[in-house]
């Protein structure tokens, strides 16, 4: 394996977001402090019966986030019930109630979890009306969330934080809108689909009639990736050549999941006006991305294990123009942010580089994370870290001239302990309950022995991280994982923004304390290096003992 | 504390945003996006199809069996990679096997394949490149490895009754680089090569 067709394309990635984080990042700074809105937001505004002018509580604006997520997942729901009369629905039925149930929650949660194999389950009427729509305004949420964090550490003494439906309409119609419509064409100049035709039969060089699909894939496409939310038009997701044709789609895809990701810290330096305070964070987010990267690649092209060594190569499950190297970038990408896309099936990587993925995600998808997730869940990260920082020297920490104290750090710490419960509660109710166990092992899972552990392990990974990638050969599709995969998606998804939206209130009525000599310089490589080594800890003592039982035993044997 | 009607309120603002984004997001930019696909990559948009005389003969993103009724390949046509969508290269089912890596089945199926290839082509077990043994993750991959469609000219030449250098020169001459030089791996397009073969022979 040639080490300069690993390396060109990490350094072309590269290469585009310097050049991009900061017109982006700026922008983006600029569209959520303007006072000033567009014609058509005034527009919007007025339909929907909100005065952009006013400012709300943070319980009000959280009340705005649960509200327009509720009714969400209602609609995303409802249409689904409702498919076999609804226009353009390929003469597919009704969708039953719990797979309904569960492909409305991984939406509207921006994590696209597909219990459902798309190609013979849903109509262009659901994939438009309902999951196309969530693909933006899931997005648009997690960007409201954490604008309206890096709001507070700006704001002084002030008991409000923004208003939701303003950050949510820009965050839509002035961000991620034009992004998709360039980068839906770039796909479809690439030779993604887009039409309304349905299947063509082609009658293939030997005789066969083959079915060729249709839809509009590269509208769905594009927001898909931009919006980390990775849910595929097509079973095979960016496998599928109609969703990824080539390998410089490939790169065009990774380039945009990351692009706003790694902005938002430029962001977050702009609003709370030192610049070096959102470089911080971004370089703790990408020496972690980095790190992971390099392991997994070398894990996949080093090809152990029983199958990848017989057929002389871990090309099971990897598409021939992608290879190795370009099918470990995207599922580094796709899990480090909160896209959960693949362009390559994570359960057929070699034991040790399946891995890889899973501890991405337990993380907590924070290097750098979904659009706004991503921001907030670093933040939320720094503010332990200067609080652990301050318990080594004994002084009361500070973040951004706002002080560390107990309601603080007890919502940072409720925050960091969500994901964790969920996924391993999840999976030991899995195997624990004896006739859910049986369903699980009887049902769902694929492989034998420790991978299937792996498999639901991955599986409540995924949706309570609201990742939405899989160990894919876990068949989802039962009472059990639809329900509680469902549930694991809306608490992962919604309980921490609580505590962010929270943090945000407790954050903005603070005056600013000027920092001293015994403040910690978060703008310094220190802080990136303390940063680095908490997020590492955290998931480390989290997860270890789960991984010991799963990945590690299968790839040390 | 908020009052009651103001929390009901923000349903009502919710029903209202829902309703625009989704005339906005889910109908116009959708139908925009198609407008100028159909107009400006017509090809492209509509999948990339191959046309012949006698109508469509495929896509050439989209993989295809060359087998005969009941899945046997056929020596005259260059093969794809083990498919694992539907009963191969069904496009209405794509997808991957998921096999783990040590799965038994997928050992046995790796194993398998070896021996039938190497009889098939006349070629050593040793000598089969690994995308010729593994299923590809879309089960639709167009793409072979330039090893993998070398290793296959001399029993095309055979069954075709052509010379083994023409056929040879003909996948080298099918031999796509890398993206840009740098990205992915190296593809022969299956489709496009048996096209070319067809058109060498008539």
């Amino acid at each position: 394996m040639n080490a300069w067709f690993a390396i060109a394309p990490v350094l072309t990635v590269v290469l585009v977001l310097v050049v991009v984080h900061r017109p982006l990042g700026d922008y983006m700074a600029s569209v959520f402090l303007s006072v000033n809105h567009l014609r058509i937001e005034r527009g919007v505004y007025r339909l929907i019966g909100v005065d952009a002018r006013s400012q709300q509580t943070w319980q009000s604006y959280l009340r705005g986030v649960l509200a327009f997520s509720a009714v969400g997942v209602l609609l995303v729901y409802a249409l689904q019930r409702a498919q076999s009369v609804l226009p353009y629905s390929l003469g597919f039925p009704a969708v039953p109630e719990g797979l309904s149930f569960n492909t409305a929650a991984s939406f509207v949660t921006n994590t696209n979890w597909q219990s459902y194999s798309p190609d013979v389950t849903l109509g262009y009427a659901v994939q438009l009306v309902g999951l196309s729509v969530q693909n933006f305004v899931s997005a648009a949420v997690g960007i409201a969330v954490a604008m309206a964090l890096v709001r507070a550490f700006a704001a002084r003494r002030s008991g409000t934080i923004g208003n939701f439906w303003v950050d949510l309409t820009r965050g839509a119609l002035r961000v991620l809108l034009p992004l998709s419509a360039v980068a839906a064409i770039v796909l479809i100049a690439g030779g993604v689909i887009q039409n309304v035709s349905g299947a063509t039969e082609v009658t293939t060089l030997t005789g066969a009639v083959q079915s060729i699909p249709g839809g509009p894939t590269a509208s769905q496409e594009a927001i898909k990736i931009l919006g980390t939310n990775g849910g595929g038009f097509f079973n095979a997701n960016s496998a599928h050549p109609f969703e990824n044709p080539t390998a410089w789609t490939n790169l065009f895809q990774i380039v945009l999941m990351l692009m706003i990701p790694f902005s938002l810290p430029r962001t977050f330096g702009t609003v709370v006006g030192d610049r070096g305070q959102g470089a911080a964070i971004l370089a703790a987010m990408a020496g972690i991305f980095v790190v992971s990267l390099t392991a997994l690649t070398l894990l996949e092209a080093g090809g152990a294990g029983s199958a990848p060594v017989a057929a002389g190569g871990a090309l099971e499950g990897k598409e021939q123009r992608f290879g190795v190297l370009a099918s470990t970038f995207f599922a580094t990408t796709s899990t480090m942010t909160s896209t959960g896309a693949v362009n390559s099936m994570h359960d057929s990587y070699t034991s040790l580089g399946g891995m890889l993925p899973l501890l991405n995600m337990m993380l907590g998808e924070v290097a750098p994370g979904g659009v706004g997730s991503g921001l907030y869940g670093m933040l939320i990260l720094a503010v332990i870290t200067v609080f652990i920082a301050g318990l080594l020297v004994g002084r009361t920490p500070e973040y951004l001239g706002k002080k560390i104290g107990p309601r603080e750090i007890k919502l940072a710490s409720l925050y960091i302990l969500v994901t964790p419960t969920l996924v391993l509660t999840g999976t030991a109710l899995s195997f624990a309950v004896p006739a859910i166990r049986t369903d699980v092992e009887s049902t769902s899972i694929l492989n034998p022995g420790l991978h299937g552990l792996t498999e639901v392990l991955y599986a409540f990974t995924s949706a309570s991280n609201n990742n939405g990638s899989a160990f894919a050969g876990l068949t989802a599709d039962t009472p059990w994982l639809n329900t509680a995969l469902g549930v694991a998606m809306l608490i992962g998804r919604f309980l921490p923004i609580v505590f962010v939206l929270a943090l945000a209130g407790a954050l903005a009525a603070q005056d600013s304390v000027p920092a001293t000599t015994g403040t910690l310089p978060t703008n310094r490589p220190l802080f990136v290096g303390l940063l680095v080594g908490i997020t590492i800890i955290i998931t480390a003592l989290t997860y270890f003992p789960v991984l010991a039982l799963g990945p590690l035993a299968e790839g040390l044997q | 504390m908020t009052k009651p009607h103001t929390a009901a309120r923000q349903y009502l603002v919710a029903l209202r945003a829902l309703i625009v984004f989704t005339a906005v997001l889910g109908v116009l930019y959708p139908l925009a996006i198609t407008l100028i696909g159909q107009t400006v990559f017509p090809g492209q948009a509509n999948g990339s199809l191959v046309s012949s005389p006698t109508g469509n003969v495929g896509s050439t993103l989209i993989g295809q069996a060359f087998t005969d009724g009941n899945g046997t390949p056929l020596p005259r046509w260059f093969q794809g990679r083990p498919s694992a969508a539907g009963d191969g290269y069904d496009a209405g089912a794509s997808g991957g096997s998921n096999l783990g890596p040590e799965n038994p089945d997928l050992l046995t199926a790796i194993e398998q394949r070896k021996s039938s290839i190497a009889a098939f082509n006349g070629v050593l077990p040793a000598a089969i490149p690994a995308d010729a043994l593994t299923t590809s993750a879309s089960g639709l991959d167009p793409h072979i490895s330039a090893a993998n469609a070398l290793l296959q000219a001399v029993r095309v030449a055979d069954a075709r009754g052509l010379p083994a250098a023409d056929v040879s020169a003909l996948v080298e001459s099918k031999i796509q680089g890398r993206d840009l030089g740098f990205l992915g791996e190296p593809t022969v397009n299956v489709l496009e090569l048996n096209l070319a073969l067809a058109g060498k022979e008539g």
